[in-house]
């Protein structure tokens, strides 16, 4: 059983620890939190096993295409949900905005596609039990997205560019970096992350419409726990909320691990509002 | 204070008729909602049944997302719960049967108490974190009612309340459901109108405000909590019984997002509008019936149209009064004279002290050992160079700022670090250098905020609009308009006050500081933007209030204000006492002049 626990629990949380991610790379180049990041997951899901089982097309394209869709996704959040609210970040409306365009989402997903949920095919084949791709193609494709995340953010221009803007927005622009563009493509690459999420796990998670909500809060927990904008708070945070809820649900059954998870994520909001790795707040007043 | 005690009678039949036009259009919905059982079939009384139930989820939740600014999204969660502990209660399969009139109250409770659990975070976080807590909660409800099948019924149900005659026709039911509508409403309006609801509206906009009129948030917060998680299981318990059987899959997500919207359709910090949306929202889907399906994505539509283009909602449409202009030349004339009639004369004879204080921002020393000794009854300048640590000093003594050596006294009374919303009830009121107002609310209404603290009614008084309740309104309302009549704005009342310029919101803030009527009051640049007329009446005023027995410590850049009108006078440089003594002495200080005012 701790076998099962542990291969479902990483596999699981590494999909939440992607779709945190995803939040913290939108958050860092606007401030704003996106209710897409969990659709964004969900389309990753659909578009995969559309591609590949409605269209037949070869895993390359299928995925090439899934991660381009979402990618357009990530950009369209930015022009109509984020771009019009930002010059009154304060007011809080991009809860709203991304919102609105998160249900848009969901609900042109459960029509085009179906309410049921739709099986993903099978990628590779390789693996069977607690060693199924199933588990641990997750956990790689985190792994993987990690890697290239630091490699961007460590070692090209246009990574440095995207932390100059996370760090300091009015600096960055002084510095005449072109904020709009790399905000834009900041999305873009939330919506290719997010993608990833929902590809990797579309074997664990089928291609369902509703699993956009249900990731929006499952990803949202490891942000929270990690502190916003904090990447390895979101993976650490992730994979233990996933080895925790598996836990729960092989211990003590499926109700209680949705109940504990949320009575985790209450608690801590409570004992630590800036996460277990996040900075203090500004100045008030 | 007596002349507007002097007249009660002709003031309340005054009153009722200020309040006519907000009234009617409500008497309005409720006479077409009586009539409409004459005019249309069982179809329609279903429909309407539905949107008299959602009210009262919704008239709950308004005081939520509307006047207390918190996005709570999933609030399908509260009926979902109340509908399975009324149906659960009545049918008897976990405890002996309870009839429907016992249940209804029992899951109110049960939904205050998870309404309060969900809102936690809420207290502490703002925006998405309670958004997410809320859609955290919505999912785990569903998936427990799908679980826990031996209450519940799992994914076959359970059979929902029955009520008794005459309450079981449809009419009936939809009668009193009506019932219970206006029933929220008249509270909720009760809650809004008071006190109670302008202090929301306060924590929502000028949070930091809020807190130095000694506004405790989550006291109000919790309060309101209770509240709309209690209205809202009992709409499901009604919501069950209209259902007659109940199933997870009635309790979609959608039904959470139309109250949602029909909120923010409504608009912020009204009730009307709301309502509104509430009955439009849940008639839309029955009148273009091809349109069912796609009806999430048309409430989405919605939302996003009512956030970047119509921000105000319906609410803002209906505002007319409000688009009258403003007299394009007004000029603020205080009179100070009348200050007497208003404020009693401050007994306290209690001094203000700082000694040694303390206060380190990373390796910036703001304030480094300052002493510090204001007076009763005397107006104590503060000035030195900017980064001299001026606001800071502010900010330690009204509690924004822990101080991390050092003491600071009342009197007597040791003054606790931290903790601001503390200093109202010490008698230490404040102005902030940018104008904290609620542009949202009237002017009255902002004044009003500074008497907060001095409401006797408890929040369950407010909501039944208890004798105390309306007292305590109208001893705020009289005080504010009097003291708006001595700032010279009294004209201005009623207008909302983010039309007004940038000198009026002083001299608001300045009234809204006097309504507590404090000991001593901390004023923080209150002549910047002023015009040089301004400032001569803001002088004549301030020693006004000092004449009363006020201490007023006077953050100011102005130099011939500061030397025009201070007893004492204290320079700060680089956060240390440069100088201090009375203003001759200061003005002929050498460090001073080199330091700070010139040659």
């Amino acid at each position: 059983m701790l076998a099962s626990i542990l291969a479902s629990g990483l596999a699981a949380g590494a999909i939440y620890a992607l779709v945190g991610v995803t939040y913290n790379t939108m958050f860092s180049t606007s401030r704003v939190m996106s209710f897409t990041a969990g659709q964004l997951a969900m389309l990753g899901g659909v578009f995969g096993s559309m591609f590949m089982l409605k269209l037949g097309m070869p895993i390359w394209a299928g995925l090439l295409l899934t991660l381009l869709g979402c990618a357009l996704i990530g950009v369209i959040t930015e022009f109509v949900a984020v771009r019009p609210v930002l010059k009154s970040l304060d007011q809080h409306l991009y809860v709203l905005s991304t919102l609105a365009l998160a249900l848009m989402i969901q609900q042109v997903a459960a029509i085009k596609w179906g309410t049921e949920p739709q099986p993903f095919p099978r990628l590779i084949g390789l693996g069977s039990g607690v060693w199924d791709e199933k588990f641990w193609l997750p956990v790689l494709a985190c792994a993987l997205t990690i890697l290239s995340l630091e490699y961007l953010y460590r070692r090209t221009l246009v990574g440095r560019a995207f932390l100059a803007i996370a760090e300091d927005n009015f600096a960055a622009r002084a510095l005449g970096l072109p904020e709009r563009n790399l905000r834009v493509a900041s999305y873009a690459l939330a919506g290719v992350v997010g993608g990833i999420a929902g590809f990797s796990g579309g074997e664990l998670l089928l291609a369902f419409f509703a699993n956009g909500a249900l990731l929006n809060f499952y990803g949202f927990v490891p942000v929270a726990l990690g502190g916003l904008g904090n990447n390895r708070g979101a993976i650490i945070g992730g994979l233990a909320l996933g080895l925790f809820q598996q836990a729960a649900n092989f211990l003590v059954g499926g109700i209680f691990s949705s109940v504990a998870v949320f009575t985790l994520f209450i608690v801590v909001l409570l004992a630590a509002p800036q996460g277990l790795f996040g900075a203090a707040t500004a100045r008030r007043v | 204070m007596t002349a507007i005690s002097a007249t009660p009678p002709r003031s309340e039949t005054g009153a009722l008729r200020a309040a006519l036009p907000h009234i009617a259009p409500f008497l309005g919905i409720l006479a077409l909602a009586m009539i409409l059982p004459f005019v249309s079939n069982d179809y329609w009384a279903l429909i309407g049944t539905r949107a008299a139930i959602y009210w009262v989820l919704v008239s709950g939740l308004n005081l939520i997302v509307g006047f207390a600014g918190h996005l709570a999204i999933g609030y399908v969660a509260l009926l979902t719960l109340g509908a399975y502990t009324t149906s659960v209660l009545v049918a008897g399969n976990v405890l002996p049967p309870v009839p429907v009139f016992a249940a209804l109250p029992i899951a109110g409770c049960v939904g205050a108490v998870f309404g309060v659990i969900v809102g936690l975070p809420a207290l502490r976080l703002r925006t998405f974190y309670f958004a997410m807590s809320t859609l955290g909660f919505a999912t785990i409800v569903t998936q427990i009612a799908l679980a826990w099948q031996s209450v519940t019924g799992g994914g076959i149900g359970i059979v929902g309340p029955e009520f008794p005659a005459p309450f079981n026709t449809a009419w009936g039911y939809y009668y009193l459901c009506i019932g219970f509508a206006a029933f929220t409403t008249w509270m909720s309006a009760n809650v809004a109108h008071s006190r109670f609801g302008r202090a929301l509206i306060a924590v929502r906009d000028a949070e930091v405000a809020a807190e130095a009129t000694g506004i405790s948030k989550p006291r109000m917060l919790i309060a309101i909590f209770l509240f709309a998680g209690a209205l809202a299981a009992i709409a499901g318990g009604l919501f069950a019984s209209l259902q007659t059987y109940i199933t997870p899959d009635a309790f979609t997500f959608d039904l959470s997002i139309l109250f949602f919207i029909a909120i923010l359709i409504g608009g912020r910090g009204s009730i009307l509008g709301p309502m509104l949306g509430t009955i439009i929202l849940t008639i839309l889907p029955e009148i273009a019936a091809p349109l069912a399906a796609w009806s999430t994505f048309l409430y989405a539509v919605l939302l996003l149209v009512i956030v970047l283009a119509m921000p105000g909602g319906i609410a803002a449409l209906l505002d007319f009064r409000n688009r009258r202009p403003l007299a394009a030349n007004r000029a603020i004339v205080p009179r100070p004279a009348a200050l007497g009639d208003v404020l009693r004369k401050s007994a306290g004879g209690r001094t203000l002290k700082l000694r040694g204080v303390s206060l380190s921002f990373g390796n910036v020393r703001a304030i480094d050992g300052l002493d510090l000794d204001v007076a009763p009854g005397q107006i104590h300048g503060l000035i030195g160079p900017n980064g001299s640590g001026k606001t800071t000093t502010l900010n330690v003594i009204s509690g924004y700022y822990a101080a991390k050596a050092g003491t600071m006294s009342l009197g007597d009374d040791e003054l606790p670090p931290g903790m601001p919303a503390l200093r109202a009830y010490k008698g230490i009121a404040r102005t902030f250098q940018t104008p904290r107002v609620i542009g949202e609310a009237s002017v009255l209404q902002n004044v009003m905020i500074g008497g907060t603290i001095e409401g006797q009614a408890t929040f369950v008084e407010a909501l039944l609009a208890l004798p105390r309740n309306a007292r305590d309104e109208r001893m705020l309302a009289a005080k504010a308009r009097a003291l708006l009549g001595v700032v010279g704005l009294e004209m201005l009342a009623d207008v909302r006050a983010d039309r007004l310029q940038h000198s009026e919101l002083r001299f608001i803030e300045i009234a809204r500081a006097l309504m507590l009527e404090p000991d001593f009051l901390l004023l923080d640049e209150p002549a910047a933007g002023l015009s040089s007329d301004e400032i001569e009446r803001l002088a004549q005023l301030i020693k006004a209030i000092s004449k009363r027995g006020a201490g007023v410590l006077l953050v100011e850049h102005h130099a011939d204000l500061i030397f025009d009108i201070c007893d004492q006078v204290t320079v700060l440089n680089l956060g240390r006492t440069l100088a201090a003594g009375t203003p001759e002495e200061i003005r002929v200080h050498k460090e001073v002049v080199s330091a700070y005012l010139g040659a």
